[in-house]
């Protein structure tokens, strides 16, 4: 090994710059220039793929819902609150246990239902119903909401979340798939807080 | 020379990194600021280290998968030689970090040692401490459980409150439709890939910028910081009554970090790793979500807003929370940095941190939630409440249990608090009163109009008119009695 004993003695190569004309400068320039332009044209093509490939899981709410079975109507009984749980129609085969929904399914009369989501409707803690007090109570932030779905009280500011539902043959459907919030199911229904509003616009098709 | 100098000199002509690093070792800091008061900045690091090796030997074994992550965590606790340590300093070692980094920043704020020229070191430390907090979201995911599910939920709940594009911002967030597998895969690019690259090139510059322009002089009153002359003072400073950062300054932050690391290590045998809690399956709502020690604050805050105040506050608060922290720096680049010329200061600092403090004890103990099972499962109605009670006084103490009253309203000291405790109810409220509230609701509780028959409100009331101290007549309306009553004026 040759190693130097003062690195001193063998110093790193200063750069040299001879004196070059300024034509030789400016082309380098002018090279380094169309480089940079280059890298942006290919930057640019590459990254429209990458970022439709980021975005792919931003689609319209439709794209995500479809009809889901709940089962016999028959497992309902009029009049009653139930939770139902069914599987998510988009789903991954190692989402394990996630895929699974929950939802109270109320049959207010033989042939009408409300099916409301289980995530609350404040900031989406799954909300637990007790048939003694007619209530919806959520465990998060005190929310608490009447037999219908309307606010009752606490942080909420509107009623339940509701699913579209209807019955075929003697099953029931509810229009389902994605974990509903403020941004994509505000706009399904519009309990106005009351409780004298035993329906709002509930968009339940019996 | 011998073999290792050699050896030194070899590798050293090749790295060319002993020269500046000679250089930086013997820069000299202020006398005073070798203090204990200096050691939060580089506790700090040793943290991240700590969190980079044992997020590594985690992920060795964790699966981030939605289907398998609860699993492979269970595993780690139970099945693997020493895993559940592993966790457990992982898990100690991320509120470690935290609090270190919230107090580094409280007393680089305190020292005013954010004004010129250190405003971007500042800035950068800003930008650390939320991807600090980042990683505590994150990594309470990557724990992926009941709590974690649901605060995933909650996260979403926020995100989709922001106008126009908040529900594009949710599908972004869980990949998907719903919180699963995709979500799951995303959390954890973040965690261990997005978030730790960023913070270790954040780290690398903040370290840089602190070396270079110095540690920060213990603040005098009356020295105030002018940009003009103040590079010059404080080189006058280092060279009058400075000392060599190795080892004057240095020896305190090594004994420091590793009583932080020690610390660490004795909670994680102590207290052992946090969770997994249940299973992530979203079919079992028998939940009470509840996020980790660092966001109960916000936990506490998100329950006593009023629901009109909510959404502004969500989205601007934080925005505005932000633009004070990187703006302040630039606001205040000159002046004294003696605490005891800054009242302001000191004010918010407190306001601050007894905010934080409150809050968090709140959230610990949640008293705006009912207690779901107060009604079922906890003791009945005591004899002395009954024991003269006529048969209707006691239809009604079994309608108030039955129909869940107790689950937000507290008899005897037990039940939930998110009503007023009714021990001595009667004493406030006349008959009427309590029967337009029973049946109309009102403030934060449901109207129970519907629910109840008249019977059963008659009962009901009858015997909350009885909860009221011996030495203490119930409340009556004077109108009434006036109207009525032998006694009338
Ligand atoms: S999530 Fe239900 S009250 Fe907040």
């Amino acid at each position: 090994m040759n190693i130097p004993s003062h690195p001193e003695e063998n110093p790193m190569p200063q750069s040299h710059a001879p004196a070059e004309d300024r034509l030789t400068v400016s082309r380098r320039w002018l090279l380094l220039k169309i480089g940079i332009a280059f890298n942006a044209v290919v930057g640019l093509a590459i990254t429209v793929p990458v970022l439709k490939y980021l975005f792919a899981a931003v689609k319209p709410d439709a794209a995500y819902k479809s009809w889901v079975s709940l089962g016999p109507i028959a497992d309902f009984p009029v009049g009653e609150t139930r939770l139902a749980k069914f599987t998510n129609p988009v789903r991954l085969s190692w989402d394990g246990e996630t895929s699974g929904v929950a939802c109270w399914v109320r049959r207010v009369a033989e042939r009408e239902f409300q099916v409301f989501a289980i995530n609350c409707a404040h900031l989406g803690c799954p909300v637990r119903w007790f048939p003694q007090s007619q209530l919806f109570m959520c465990p998060c932030h005190g929310g608490a909401y009447y037999a219908d779905g309307s606010r009752a009280s606490g942080p909420p500011e509107r009623g339940l979340f509701t699913y579209d539902a209807r019955i075929v043959g003697s099953t029931l459907q509810i229009d389902a798939g994605q974990m509903p919030t403020l941004s994509n199911t505000a706009k399904l229904v519009q309990l106005d807080g009351g409780h004298d509003r035993t329906k709002g616009d509930s968009p339940c098709r019996g | 020379m011998s073999r290792l100098k050699q050896i030194y000199s070899w590798l050293d002509h090749r790295l060319q990194l002993g020269k500046p690093l000679i250089e930086m070792a013997e820069h000299p800091i202020p006398n005073r600021t070798a203090s204990w008061w200096y050691v939060f900045g580089s506790a700090a690091f040793t943290l991240l280290l700590l969190q980079i090796v044992t997020g590594i030997l985690l992920a060795l074994v964790y699966v981030p998968s939605a289907g398998e992550a609860w699993n492979s965590l269970n595993f780690l606790n139970h099945q693997l030689t020493l895993g559940w340590f592993l966790r457990a300093m992982h898990g100690w070692g991320s509120n470690f970090m935290v609090a270190v980094v919230l107090i580094h920043m409280a007393q680089v704020f305190l020292f005013g040692a954010y004004k010129y020229p250190r405003e971007f070191t500042w800035t950068l430390g800003v930008f650390l401490l939320l991807m600090t907090l980042g990683m505590a979201f994150t990594g309470q995911v990557m724990r992926f459980d009941q709590d974690a599910y649901w605060g995933l939920g909650i996260g979403a709940s926020i995100v989709s409150r922001v106008p126009w594009v908040g529900g594009s911002l949710v599908h972004m967030m869980l990949g998907g439709p719903i919180i699963a597998g995709a979500t799951l895969s995303r959390f954890f690019t973040l965690h261990v890939f997005v978030i730790p690259g960023l913070m270790l090139v954040f780290t690398f510059l903040h370290v840089w910028m602190v070396l270079k322009l110095g540690i920060n002089e213990w603040p005098m009153p009356g020295r105030v910081v002018r940009r003009s002359t103040y590079m010059a003072e404080y080189h006058e400073l280092t060279t009058r009554d400075g000392l060599p950062f190795v080892p004057g300054g240095v020896w305190k932050d090594a004994v420091f970090s590793a009583a932080i690391i020690a610390a660490v290590a004795v909670c994680a045998v102590v207290f052992g790793p946090f969770g997994p809690s249940g299973q992530p399956d979203p079919t079992i709502i028998q939940t009470v979500p509840k996020p980790d020690f660092f966001f109960l604050w916000l936990y506490a805050v998100l329950s006593y807003l009023p629901p009109s105040l909510e959404t502004p506050f969500l989205l601007i608060a934080p925005v505005l929370g932000i633009a004070a922290l990187l703006g302040l720096p630039f606001y205040a680049a000159e002046g004294e940095k003696s605490w005891h010329r800054r009242p302001i200061a000191i004010l918010v600092l407190t306001t601050v941190a007894v905010s934080f403090g409150v809050l968090t004890h709140l959230g610990t103990y949640t008293p705006w939630s009912p207690h779901m099972d107060a009604w079922s499962g906890g003791p009945s109605i005591p004899a002395r409440f009954l024991h003269t009670a006529s048969p209707l006084e006691r239809e009604g103490a079994v309608v108030f249990q039955a129909k869940q009253c107790r689950n937000c309203h507290s008899i005897a000291g037990y039940g939930g608090q998110r009503g007023p405790a009714l021990d001595d109810i009667a004493t406030r409220m006349t008959k009427d009163q309590l029967i337009r509230q029973v049946l109309q609701g009102g403030g934060n509780m449901p109207a129970y109009g519907k629910n109840l028959s008249p019977s059963e409100v008659t009962a009901l009331v009858s015997f909350l008119e009885t909860l009221h101290p011996a030495n203490e007549p119930a409340a009556a309306d004077a109108a009434q009695a006036a109207a009525t009553g032998p006694s009338g004026h």
